[in-house]
């Protein structure tokens, strides 16, 4: 019986992948956002936290936004080398993405050991509590990013066939970068 | 992405029934998984009783128990109901298995995706179910697992028994966000032609609601419990005052996530009974877009409602109004679909098959826990009653309605589609009325107990002098819940029974107008033959005028009428 599972797009053009990144990314910005508004109603009711976030590096964390933000231009350029059908192109494009997370992770590395080493560990007050798991949860989801992006790369010869396995990769990256742009100026600016 | 040719269909033992991508069988594993955890839950609540009616002596198989025991028999209790019983029956089996024959659909969107969500279901089994062997037992900070009692090993005694509880809730919730996509996308993009949004089933309609719910309102919580487990292991302090947290933040987290999720668990048994209805009155559902209204209406309310279960936390009371206004006000969707139920019997043709007969269990049942809704969720009266046997008992009425009347009226009636065999009726009326009878000796008098003063989690009532004269009630709540376990044997007869041994079903034994029906009993691998099926009409066309049977099936074409 040649039967197939024929559908695959659905009639307004945008494929399954993409509404199923959506609706997980929704998700997403429920936990972030929950975490996000914690922070936020007990920074207003409490004292003590800009001192504290003093003593958090500027100068790196302006770095590290700089450097997600330009890796969500080149997984941009990525996707348009996928439509255009060049491998070469794609891979370099999202090899400069993966580059660019892992010097982000590298610096949030420098940062948490700089940090942990002047005394500032988890359990040193609630800054630091907040501190620690949002930008964890955040540099796990880098992690995560970077094995979608890698395993993208690996197969990149399917992905220009198929471009919008980039963007769905994109889509995810922009968004981890999103909560970057939220992270910063709450944690380091404010 | 999805293309599953021919080669599917040449399948091994390991392929058609341990790792398969099909979504019936991946249903069937739900249940099974569901099941197993329903006899553990049920037991659990057996042990429970015993201690609430006969406090301090020895339980059957058991022995005596202390009061650190029966927390960790309330805990698990509350969370395999809730988690690994209603959202695995209800949403992993009937989600799975019902969401693509109806709507015409050979599988779910992302098969492998889907394997994966029942898999890493079966792990989170296995860590709730290891929590019960490790140093120390399983969690025993209630259900809810509030701080600082959950946020601090020694206050329980228990360490990695609720580090494992964590641990398998958030598996548990991995697989439910993979299901809840799935749903969601399959809908979107694999109904079958003419198979528009307005002729959806109503059990879909109230899938996808579900699955939006939890998909939304999850997320806060899976972040709380980040910061409940850095709590215990790191030293953390977000619900520490010592170290500038608050334990209220937990409970808003859980209630922003935990009273959606109680709508996440009542939606699909709204859903199955919503498709028994018309069926058995044969008569159209009334309201059809009402209901989805009403369902919508309800599903975007439960996100403001979540600190009606606050109301004596010492959160700021000027809160209390606003919530016990969206409480209140919530009561009217699900009184919409009530009544549209009620009317969708009234003039029927009604037939009491078994599956009828728990689907009007639910809607009596429903009403009683409804209506005791309104009493807590009025900030004064709640203040009397909140985290009183009042409060069990309301919601047993509510969600025991909704998963056994619910989910069994579910399975009564779709058993026939997914065994390809009948069950036994008489078998399935005599599980109906001894449940429908113990159930209310069960939780009938707890609203009386509660409102005499026993609060819940309480280990011993007779420590109480005024709970003293009312320990009768709970000596029959006992008697009730034990024959209420005992009234589940014919049901597990019936269903071992007519699995091996039932009647053949045909392929449409209840003449129901909706899409799954037009599959053979059970349906193939890849469900429909050479083309899915194209549709035609809505999905409860019964007893339309002038027409020679009382049912029209979806995929029945206009033209074929003047036969």
């Amino acid at each position: 019986m040649a039967v197939r599972l024929e559908v695959e797009e659905i009639p307004g053009g945008i494929p399954a992948g993409k509404v199923a990144m959506w609706w997980f990314l929704a998700s997403e910005i429920m936990m972030f956002g929950g975490l996000i508004t914690c922070y936020i109603v007990f920074r207003l009711g409490g004292s003590g936290w800009a001192e504290a976030s003093n003593h958090l590096s500027m100068t790196l964390a302006a770095t590290n936004t700089l450097v997600l933000l330009t890796s969500s231009y080149t997984i941009v350029q990525a996707f348009v080398a996928a439509e255009r059908g060049s491998a070469p192109a794609l891979r370099r494009h999202l090899g400069l993405t993966i580059l660019g997370g892992l010097i982000f992770l590298g610096i949030k590395a420098v940062e948490y050991t700089t940090e942990i080493r002047a005394g500032f560990t988890p359990d040193a007050g609630i800054f630091w509590s907040f501190y620690y798991t949002m930008t964890g949860l955040h540099a796990l989801h880098v992690m995560g990013g970077l094995v979608v992006n890698g395993v993208v790369l690996l197969t990149a010869g399917t992905a220009i066939k198929h471009p919008h396995r980039v963007e769905l990769a994109g889509l995810y990256w922009h968004f981890v970068d999103v909560v970057w742009i939220f992270l910063f100026p709450l944690l380091y600016l404010a | 992405m999805t293309t599953a040719t021919a080669e599917h269909v040449e399948r091994g033992f390991w392929t058609t029934y341990v790792f398969s991508t099909d979504h019936k069988t991946i249903a069937k594993q739900y249940l099974t998984l569901g099941l197993f955890w329903t006899l553990v839950g049920g037991l659990l609540a057996g042990a429970m009783r015993w201690q609430l009616a006969w406090p301090d002596s020895a339980i059957p198989l058991m022995g005596e128990i202390g009061p650190e025991v029966y927390n960790m028999l309330v805990t698990m209790h509350g969370t395999i109901m809730v988690f690994f019983v209603a959202m695995p029956i209800l949403l992993g089996a009937f989600g799975n298995f019902l969401i693509p024959l109806m709507i015409g659909a050979r599988d779910m969107v992302f098969p492998r995706l889907n394997m994966l969500s029942v898999w890493t279901f079966a792990l989170a089994s296995l860590v709730m179910l290891a929590s019960f062997f490790v140093p120390g037992g399983a969690a025993s900070a209630g259900w809810t697992a509030y701080p600082p009692l959950s946020a601090k090993a020694a206050y329980t005694g228990v360490e990695w028994g609720l580090n494992l509880w964590i641990l398998g809730l958030a598996l548990e919730f991995a697989s439910f966000l993979m299901g809840g996509v799935n749903y969601l996308t399959t809908v979107i993009a694999l109904r079958a032609p003419g198979m528009t949004l307005t002729r959806v089933p109503l059990a879909v309609w109230q899938q996808l609601a579900a699955a939006t719910l939890f998909l939304l309102s999850v997320g806060p919580l899976i972040g709380g419990a980040v910061m409940l487990l850095l709590d215990r292991t790191l030293g953390t302090g977000f619900y520490a005052p010592e170290l500038g947290g608050d334990p209220l933040l937990w409970q808003h987290l859980f209630w922003f996530f935990g009273h959606p999720e109680v709508y996440v668990v009542l939606l699909p048994a709204l859903g199955f009974v919503l498709e028994v209805l018309p069926v058995f009155s044969r008569k159209p559902i009334f309201g059809y877009r009402w209901i989805i209204g009403a369902t919508v209406v309800a599903a975007a309310l439960s996100f403001i409602v979540w600190a009606h279960h606050m109301f004596i936390s010492g959160m700021d009371p000027r809160l209390a109004m606003p919530f016990s206004v969206t409480t209140i006000l919530i009561s009217v969707p699900f009184a919409w679909v009530v009544f549209a139920m009620i009317a969708t019997l009234w003039r029927g043709s009604i037939r009491f098959d078994v599956p009828m007969l728990w689907a009007l269990g639910f809607l009596t049942m429903f009403i009683i826990g409804g209506l005791t809704g309104i009493f807590n969720g009025s900030a004064p009266v709640d203040l009397y009653v909140s985290r009183t046997y009042f409060v069990v008992a309301h919601f047993h009425y509510t969600l025991f309605s909704a998963v056994v009347f619910g989910g069994l009226a579910g399975v009564y009636y779709w058993f026939p589609k997914m065994f390809g065999r009948m069950l036994s009726g008489p078998l399935g009326q005599l599980h109906f009325w001894l449940t429908l009878i113990f159930f209310n000796v069960t939780f009938f008098p707890m609203h009386h107990i509660g409102l005499a003063g026993m609060v819940r989690r309480i280990a011993n009532p007779l420590q109480y002098d005024m709970l003293v004269p009312h320990q009768w009630l709970n000596v029959l709540a006992t008697y009730g819940a034990l024959c209420l376990l005992a009234a589940q044997l014919p049901f597990v007869i019936n269903l071992l029974w007519s699995w091996r041994a039932g009647a053949p079903a045909p392929r449409n034994p209840w003449n129901a107008a909706t899409l799954e029906w037009a599959a053979p009993s059970p349906p193939p691998h890849l469900n429909w033959g050479p083309s899915v099926p194209r549709v035609y009409r809505g999905a409860y066309e019964y007893s339309v005028p002038g027409e020679r049977e009382d049912w029209l099936p979806q995929d029945l074409a206009p033209l074929a009428r003047s036969r």
